[in-house]
């Protein structure tokens, strides 16, 4: 620790730190535009100059490191002088077009320029005018509004692993350009838009929709993937308009993966808004009390074990546990979370979960990855496996990836081959990763699902902990075993036991006739021709997809911004959504719908309240008793998956070819849709 | 003796001849009553009244979509919405002032950065149902065409004082 002096405050600092971050702890604000925290430090906006005693000119703060006995000055006429000295520079070229620009009202330059702007200009000439780049469907440009922070290009090369960004030329002319003009391959571009100190990178969608002042902000959880993104949907009137990352350190840092972001636009379209009744082959509009008595009469003399439900993966964990207990009381044993046909050993939570816990990927120092493709599955933890991967240098986080990649992971990683055939290999010795992970302190080991829905699901899980006890990656005081959801309500789903009971069925079996009544909460990842024709479907959800076209009854829920819902993210950890609007037309929260249908059935839920219905949450599953905290496990005490039998010879598949239309809210966006065709199918784009 | 007083004045209509008076005094006096639908008082430059939405020259609409009208509107009589136009410039889609609401302080005219929306001389618009007094868009421009080249004086010889 060294000893500095801020404005008279001593404060103690780490070794190393910079003079911003000294100022920081001493609670002085430094304006800042280049420098962020997580981002390398460039220095070159000039802007938190600082001055220190006995140093002949002021300096930078965000790169000078500390010394013992230092003596920092932040509010003296030479550090203010020459801030706004800065601040004219950089406005000279900075075009006066606030009123139009999207950034207005959130803008760092805006801010600052209260603060050290002044109030006229003394530049005459000419300014600068430069060429809008093309980024792609999800970021504008506006270069001429560019100050030249470079922390887009950092981002680019740093976090997203994408270095398709740059800079060319010097001084005046300096522009920063993606080199050739084709659209961002990043899942994480939209974050250019949060970090863009200026209006030079602004979110494309939302261009011209609405000024910060007017949106009303609400904490909600992403559940476009498992990580369980923090975010917070912003809203006027009765639109989601956008969603932005909240700080978390623990799961998504301050980033947001693209699907997460850019799909609140499906929210307002292809909405199930009331209730349908199909009546000879045709759906027609009708009011609760007839959908709920047409369902009645269905399952009417229909047996418990011919009733079976399935739920979907953007399901909270309310909805989840309301519907396994309407299961339980019309004496159904057909149940199931998993509509991707995924198979786990649910007697230990640390089966399948995320045991290193994503800030935990940081101390590890060495990574299998067994069919899982993260970039795709959760960008944002594949952002904190690059993270790990640069901080450790050449050499120091040796990455195997087992699978085939579709895309560049965006760090280097050896694949060690297509199938488990490979697993069996690195165990035995005989392959030469397998010395890498024994040396390796704190290996870790990441199953996806690309493995786990597989017949073999269990046979693979079952040597993939085998394999992280063998190297070292399950022991004292470090969990190496980890699984990679990509469906946000899966934990909770397990968490809740939402798998076949005793005799009952699962997904697949209560698709193809082995129920008469099917009751889908939100599932429509499957082909509905797989559904017996016989089948009397009731889809209950917000979106009218390839399910609710084949429902016999239409049931219209909420989607995730529309309802306050407990989600589980793949590490296991608990989080809690807002809601940020009132769900559309006649819609309703899901687990009220349950509720009060099981009136209508005469099996009535024992909750009115959601209040009631987390305390039955909390006696189903203790863990949902703790909101956002995460309890360490024992894995080395644990005895370890049971063998499920032979592994197949099969390569891993990846888990789907889209990134962009993986679950109705994304099919229903317009945005989605665009990014879809220009990313994943750029031949039908260059057709055109 | 006030008694007495009193009733001495009002037999001799002392009051009466007063206001008699009064009145004979104000008929040679110069009139100050305007004849008013056919005659009208000045105006100040910076009077406040019926909205408009100007135009360019070419033709083209002043207002950009900024929303400061909207923000700073006291009554928040002023509902915005906007979109790229297939140009890609930032332009409304909506903009409408509820004349009901509006407390006619002139700040969005003050925040407007240019010009776009003012507050006309125009004080002549009362109507018959609260719902004409919910001005849309078009009718905020056709007020704007209307009046442009007073608006445009207006303006000018208010800027010496801005």
């Amino acid at each position: 620790m060294v000893k500095v002096t801020v404005d008279g405050i001593v404060v103690d600092v780490p070794n190393g730190s910079s003079a911003l971050q000294a100022c920081e702890a001493a609670g002085k604000e430094i304006p800042r535009f280049c420098f962020h925290e997580r981002l390398s430090v460039a220095g070159n906006c000039r802007m938190c100059l600082v001055q220190v005693v006995r140093a002949p000119k002021p300096v930078a703060s965000c790169g000078f490191p500390v010394a013992e006995g230092m003596e920092i000055l932040t509010d003296t006429e030479i550090v203010r002088k020459a801030r706004r000295a800065v601040m004219e520079f950089l406005l000279i070229n900075h075009p006066l077009d606030c009123p139009i620009c999207d950034q207005g009202g959130e803008c760092d330059l805006q801010d600052q320029a209260f603060g050290y702007g002044a109030d006229h200009s003394r530049y005459q000439e000419a300014k600068r005018a430069v060429k809008d780049k093309y980024l792609g469907p999800l970021v504008k440009t506006v270069m001429t509004r560019c100050i030249q922070c470079t922390r887009c290009i950092r981002f680019a090369t740093e976090i997203a692993g994408v270095p398709e960004l740059g800079a060319v030329s010097r001084g005046e002319n300096m522009e920063v350009t993606n080199y050739v003009e084709k659209a961002l391959t990043s899942e994480l571009s939209g974050n250019l838009i949060d970090i863009c100190p200026v209006g030079a990178l602004t979110s494309k969608p939302y261009a011209f929709t609405a000024r910060p002042w007017e949106l009303k902000r609400t904490d909600s959880i992403d559940v476009s993937d498992a990580v369980g993104t923090n975010i917070s949907l912003q809203v006027r009137g009765s639109a989601v308009l956008r969603a932005v990352p909240r700080v978390n350190d623990a799961v998504n840092e301050e980033w947001l993966a693209d699907k997460g972001r850019f799909s609140v636009d499906g929210l307002k379209h292809r909405r199930l808004d009331r209730p349908w009744v199909r009546v000879h082959g045709k759906l027609q509009a009708v009011s609760w009390q007839d959908a709920f008595v047409a369902i009645g009469r269905r399952l009417d003399g229909v047996p418990g074990d011919r009733i079976g439900a399935i739920a979907g993966d953007l399901c909270d964990a309310e909805s989840m546990l309301a519907l396994k207990d309407l299961m339980v009381a019309l004496g159904s044993p057909n149940i199931d979370c998993r509509q991707d046909g995924a198979d786990y050993d649910l007697s230990q939570r640390a089966y399948y979960t995320f045991g290193t816990t994503i800030a935990g990927i940081e101390d590890a120092d060495a990574l299998l990855v067994v069919g899982s493709i993260p970039r795709q599955e959760a960008p944002v933890l594949n952002a904190r496996i690059r993270k790990r991967f640069l901080a450790a240098g050449r050499g120091g986080f040796p990455i195997g990836l087992i699978g085939t990649p579709t895309a560049d992971p965006t760090y280097s990683a050896d694949v060690l081959g297509e199938g488990p055939d490979v697993l069996a290999a690195l165990r035995d010795g005989t392959h030469p990763f397998a010395a890498t992970l024994k040396a390796a302190k704190k290996p870790m080991i990441i199953v996806g699902h690309g493995a786990l829905t597989r017949p073999d699901a269990r046979a693979i899980l079952a040597s993939a902990w085998a394999l992280a006890v063998e190297t070292g990656a399950i022991g004292a005081g470090w969990n190496g075993f980890n699984v990679l959801h990509r469906a946000a309500s899966r934990v909770a789903g397990l968490d809740l036991g939402l798998v076949p009971g005793k005799g009952g069925r699962s997904a697949a079996g209560m698709m193809s006739g082995g129920v008469d009544v099917l009751w889908l909460l939100g599932a429509d990842e499957f082909h509905t021709a797989q559904i017996g024709p016989k089948t009397f479907v009731i889809y209950q959800g917000h979106h009218g997809d390839a399910a609710a076209a084949r429902a016999d009854v239409i049931l219209p829920g909420a989607a995730y911004a529309e309802k306050s819902g407990t989600y589980v993210n793949t590490e296991g950890r608990v989080q809690r959504s807002f809601r940020a609007v009132m769900p559309p037309g006649d819609a309703r929260e899901d687990w009220r719908i349950l509720r009060a249908f099981s009136e209508v059935v005469g099996h009535t839920l024992p909750y009115d309240t959601v209040e009631v219905l987390r305390e039955r949450l909390a006696t189903v599953n203790p863990v949902f008793r703790v909101i956002g905290g995460l309890d360490a496990v024992d894995a080395a005490a644990l005895p370890g998956p049971s063998d499920g039998g032979a592994v197949l010879p099969a390569p891993f598949r990846p888990v789907f070819d889209d990134y962009y239309q993986t679950d109705p809210i994304c099919r229903a966006s317009p945005t989605m849709g665009e990014c879809s065709r220009i990313y994943v199918h750029p031949r039908t784009v260059a057709a055109e | 003796m006030g008694t007495l007083d009193r009733t001495v004045r009002s037999f001799l209509l002392a009051e009466l001849v007063a206001g008699m008076g009064a009145t004979l005094r104000a008929f040679f006096k110069p009139k100050v009553t305007i004849n008013y639908p056919y005659e009208k008082g000045p105006l100040s430059p910076r009077f406040r009244g019926e909205h408009a939405l100007r135009r360019y020259p070419n033709g083209e609409e002043r207002c950009i979509a900024c929303k400061l009208c909207e923000a700073t509107c006291p009554a928040e009589a002023i509902t915005i919405e906007s979109e790229p136009r297939d140009d890609g410039s930032r332009r409304t889609t909506r903009y409408d002032i509820d004349m009901t609401k509006c407390i006619y302080c002139g700040l969005c005219e003050e925040a407007c950065p240019v010009d776009a929306i003012v507050e006309g001389p125009n004080y002549e618009f009362a109507t018959e149902t609260r719902e004409e007094l919910m001005y849309n868009k078009d009718k905020l421009l056709a007020n704007g065409d209307r009046w442009e080249s007073v608006l445009a004086r207006r303006l000018e010889l208010d800027a010496p004082y801005r």
